[in-house]
């Protein structure tokens, strides 16, 4: 019989290499997979891995899906750190769009240096907003928000359905589902020629820096640390649970809502039926895959978002179904808490008694 | 002479950077009640951890009934006839008491059929236990009767009983050295390790003194003092401490009429509890814990809010209606009775729980934490408090339990509080370590705080309280003069009986 023990001393070394080995054990499976599908598993690691970077395009695309990833699981690790669980980073980030696009579609098409910067502050409101809903449920109603938060996704989504077949359509769009296109001075400038790099990448990284500031500095991180760490002596020092549930939310959304305007007033350049191919969720497994450290966060976003490139590329190059993504994300989650049960846990043969 | 029933040569563990046991050798022999002494770090919770299996010996040989044997499992070590009962406990918060025995017993009877054995076991040894009740709801000293009962039904032939009676009535001590006297006469033998130097002078036949990882002495208990025992166990003499009578100041903490229901539905509710605590003045409250204790340090620290914010005063302010961080910036500390996870962050160095309740020290400016300020905040409470750790970013749980206890009474007494709530000041902390904290909370009473110990300890209570009340199904007895008042007496209020109080209260009162 096969037992399971807890570890004397989990070993520090393990807890940094098991998202690498997570990701090793990924690319194993997926060689495995492509052999069975009667790809050469060579070739097609290539189209998969290498071939996304192989240009300054690719390099470009590899950022501008970075940047969402990136700003969306730092909000959540910060939720998950103090034991908040926000699943809804998805719906958050369609808020986000849409409350960015409200501002520009109000505004019309007056060309203004300020209509720019008040889409990224109402998109990171929009966020806020909808991730403030869980927040009350809970903290009100002890409702968990594990649940609120993830069906508000779907609300979400719907809402933005309604929008871009109602009341924000654009009147000479064909009757496509869709906003009108975005005026110059209402998207992210560009950063580099050639590409679809814009300032995104930067607004990311520099949140990146913002929270680990935020995480290792500032009493309000260290608040959230313990309450995540020992609720009882977050409540024996009288750091207040509602505060820290409204905290770690309300920043978790403005990431997401700033991701989803991000988005809209970044690659996309309208309000589209659909504003992100699961960012929001991928971001749940960046967060982990990165330690909830913004560093390990920063390098997780990269890999994930080499996923989704790869993806289509398969899809192209390979005719793979879209679905590939989806179970290469699925693999290196499912490896890495594998990995993690292990670093606390080993498996022991013991007789039967 | 007939065989030993436990044998152990030589045995030595090394852990890194530590020695733990350094050629321990040690005979029980058949009913036979052996002491195992030692401060906190002597070596004795490892020693006892190779006997039941836990840990495995770098050295040495032990012999079980005459017999070699490799003890590689607790399992193996309860077939052996071993039984332990630990100082941490080893229950499932979300099980019932007999669920939890039923784990415990490697074997296949139901929770169901286990249950009249439970009754049966906990009447018989003193050691009331409801089988049904879920542990979760239960306090410490509730637990460690599971605990007890649990290793009892085993029926073992060797029972390692560590720190069992700092949680029993003075009434229940007795009950159960009347217990433990009988298994020992049964044949069974007993490792007893406890500080209590009066309890093993009572109770043990031979004791083992470890010091410093070896075998410091062996002696008689019955022929020697508490001065000498003691002297074996930490290498020096040990002086009192002291309370010298001042002149009470005034009036810090106060509670009327405090009632609560508990927010746990096996928990003790308070029924109309008045409380008044001087500045300079230690008052000690007595009581096996599942009393109220529980309910009524979350209502002074502000864990949980009470009907009226008049209920709670502190400095004369109604305070009722505070959160805990709100009553320590009006100078109120506490020391929780669960250390790690309460009273600290296991996983974090001792420097960021300095900060835990340091904030107000100069620990934090402008939302920013200082880092050097806390580590110097913890240099001090380590230093002051002789805590060892290798330095102060040792985590929480890498400290013994003694030892976390000197920090975070440490960090709570330097915070300078002008209230201080202390639970279970000295539970499971060697002799010296209790001595230096209780020395503390004088010296802090000197200084003119106000402080309310909460203990189950009634020596300790006897030894630092000006005023000592007993706290029994959650109402709270008149205070007495521990100095005209007698263990006997206040055993009998621990039971529930005011009926034998001094009027004393009534003269307070008027």
């Amino acid at each position: 019989m096969l037992r399971l023990e807890r570890r004397a001393q989990p070993s520090r070394a393990m807890r940094v290499l098991a998202p690498l080995i997570a990701a090793l054990l990924m690319f194993v499976t997926g060689f495995v997979i492509f052999t069975v599908l009667g790809k050469a598993p060579l070739a097609a690691f290539e189209v998969f891995f290498v071939k996304p970077l192989s240009s300054m395009y690719g390099l470009g695309e590899l950022l501008v899906k970075t940047a969402p990833l990136l700003l969306c699981a730092l909000g959540l690790a910060i939720g998950f750190r103090a034991n908040v669980w926000n699943i809804g980073a998805e719906g958050q980030l369609v808020v986000g769009a849409l409350a960015g696009s409200g501002v520009a579609l109000a505004w019309g098409e007056t060309e203004s240096h300020w209509v720019l910067p008040a889409m990224l502050l109402a998109g990171a409101l929009g966020g806020m907003a909808w991730a403030a809903i869980p927040a009350f449920l809970r903290t009100r109603f002890r409702t968990s928000e594990i649940l609120t938060s993830l069906m508000l996704v779907y609300v979400a989504q719907l809402l933005l359905s309604y929008f871009v077949h109602g009341p924000w359509r654009d009147p000479e769009g064909f009757n496509f589902p869709q906003s009108r296109m975005f005026n110059d001075w209402e998207l992210l400038p560009l950063l580099v020629e050639g590409t679809r790099v814009n300032l995104g990448i930067v607004f990311a990284l520099a949140v990146a820096a913002l929270s680990w500031f935020f995480t290792e500095k500032t009493y309000a991180g260290y608040r959230l640390q313990v309450a995540g760490l020992a609720p009882a002596a977050a409540g024996y020092a009288g750091f207040s649970e509602k505060r820290n549930v409204w905290l770690a939310l309300l920043i978790g959304g403005a990431c997401a809502g700033l991701a989803g305007i991000g988005e809209v007033a970044g690659p996309i350049g309208q309000l589209q039926p659909s504003v992100s191919p699961g960012y929001g969720f991928a971001a749940i497994i960046v967060a982990f895959v990165g330690r909830l450290h913004a560093l390990g966060i920063v390098l997780a976003s990269l890999l994930m978002s080499l996923l989704y490139l790869g993806g289509e590329q398969a899809q192209i190059d390979l005719a793979l179904p879209s679905a590939i993504t989806g179970l290469f994300q699925g693999l290196l989650l499912f490896y890495l808490l594998a990995m993690d049960a292990f670093v606390t846990w080993r498996i022991r043969r013991v007789r039967r008694a | 002479m007939s065989t030993p029933r436990l044998a152990l040569h030589g045995i030595s563990k090394r852990y890194p950077g530590v020695v733990a046991n350094d050629g321990v050798s040690l005979v029980v022999q058949p009913g036979e009640i052996h002491a195992l002494l030692g401060e906190n770090g002597a070596g004795k919770s490892t020693l006892m951890k190779i006997v039941y299996g836990v840990t495995r010996p770098d050295e040495g040989r032990i012999e079980w009934e005459g017999r070699e044997q490799r003890i590689d499992s607790p399992a193996r070590a309860r077939a052996l006839g071993i039984g332990m009962v630990f100082q941490h406990f080893s229950l499932f918060e979300t099980l019932s008491v007999a669920e939890n025995i039923a784990l415990a017993m490697d074997g296949a009877d139901s929770p169901a059929a286990l249950a009249p054995r439970i009754r049966e076991v906990s009447e018989r040894y003193g050691l009331p236990v409801d089988p049904d009740r879920l542990v979760h709801s239960m306090s410490v000293g509730e637990r460690q009767r599971v605990e007890i009962v649990r290793c009892l039904l085993q029926a073992p032939r060797l029972l390692i009983m560590d720190e069992p009676t700092s949680v029993l009535t003075p009434q229940a001590v007795q009950q159960l050295f009347v217990t433990l006297r009988r298994l020992a006469a049964e044949g069974i033998s007993i490792l007893y390790i406890s500080h209590k130097l009066d309890e093993i002078r009572a109770l043990c036949d031979v004791a083992t003194v470890l010091r410093g990882g070896r075998v410091g002495g062996r002696a008689l208990p019955r022929e020697e003092s508490n001065d000498s025992l003691a002297q074996m166990m930490i290498g020096r003499e040990l002086a009192p401490c002291r309370l010298t009578p001042r002149e009470a100041g005034p009036v810090e903490l106060e509670l009327t009429q405090l009632s609560l229901p508990s927010a746990d539905p096996f928990g003790t509710a308070l029924q109309g509890i008045d409380l008044r605590v001087r500045g300079g003045q230690i008052v000690g409250i007595a009581g096996v814990s599942g009393n109220g204790q529980q309910e009524l340090l979350a209502a002074l620290s502000g864990e949980s809010r009470v009907a009226e914010r008049g209920m709670v005063r502190l400095g004369g302010q109604p305070v009722g209606d505070l959160d805990p961080a709100q009553r320590r910036r009006r100078g109120f500390g506490f020391v929780p009775e669960e250390r790690l996870g309460r009273g600290a962050v296991p996983s974090l160095s001792l420097a960021l729980n300095a900060l835990l309740t340091g904030a107000g020290k100069g620990l934090v400016r402008r939302g920013l934490v200082r880092p050097a300020a806390a580590r110097a905040f913890a240099r001090t409470i380590i230093e002051r408090f002789g805590v060892k750790c290798r330095d102060e970013r040792s985590v929480a749980d890498s400290l013994s339990g003694g030892n976390l206890q000197k920090f975070i009474v440490g960090r709570e007494i330097l915070l300078a509080p002008t209230v201080l709530v202390v639970a279970q000041p000295t539970w499971g902390v060697d002799v010296g370590a209790a001595q230096l904290i209780r020395q503390a909370l004088i010296d802090l009473r000197d200084q003119g705080a106000a402080v309310l110990v909460i203990s189950e300890e009634l020596d300790e209570l006897f030894e630092v309280s000006d005023r000592l009340g007993v706290l029994a199904g959650g109402r709270l007895s008149p205070l007495c003069d521990p100095a005209t008042t007698s263990v006997a007496e206040i055993g009998r209020w621990m039971a529930g009986d005011f009926g034998t109080a001094h009027t004393e209260a009534s003269h307070a009162a008027a």
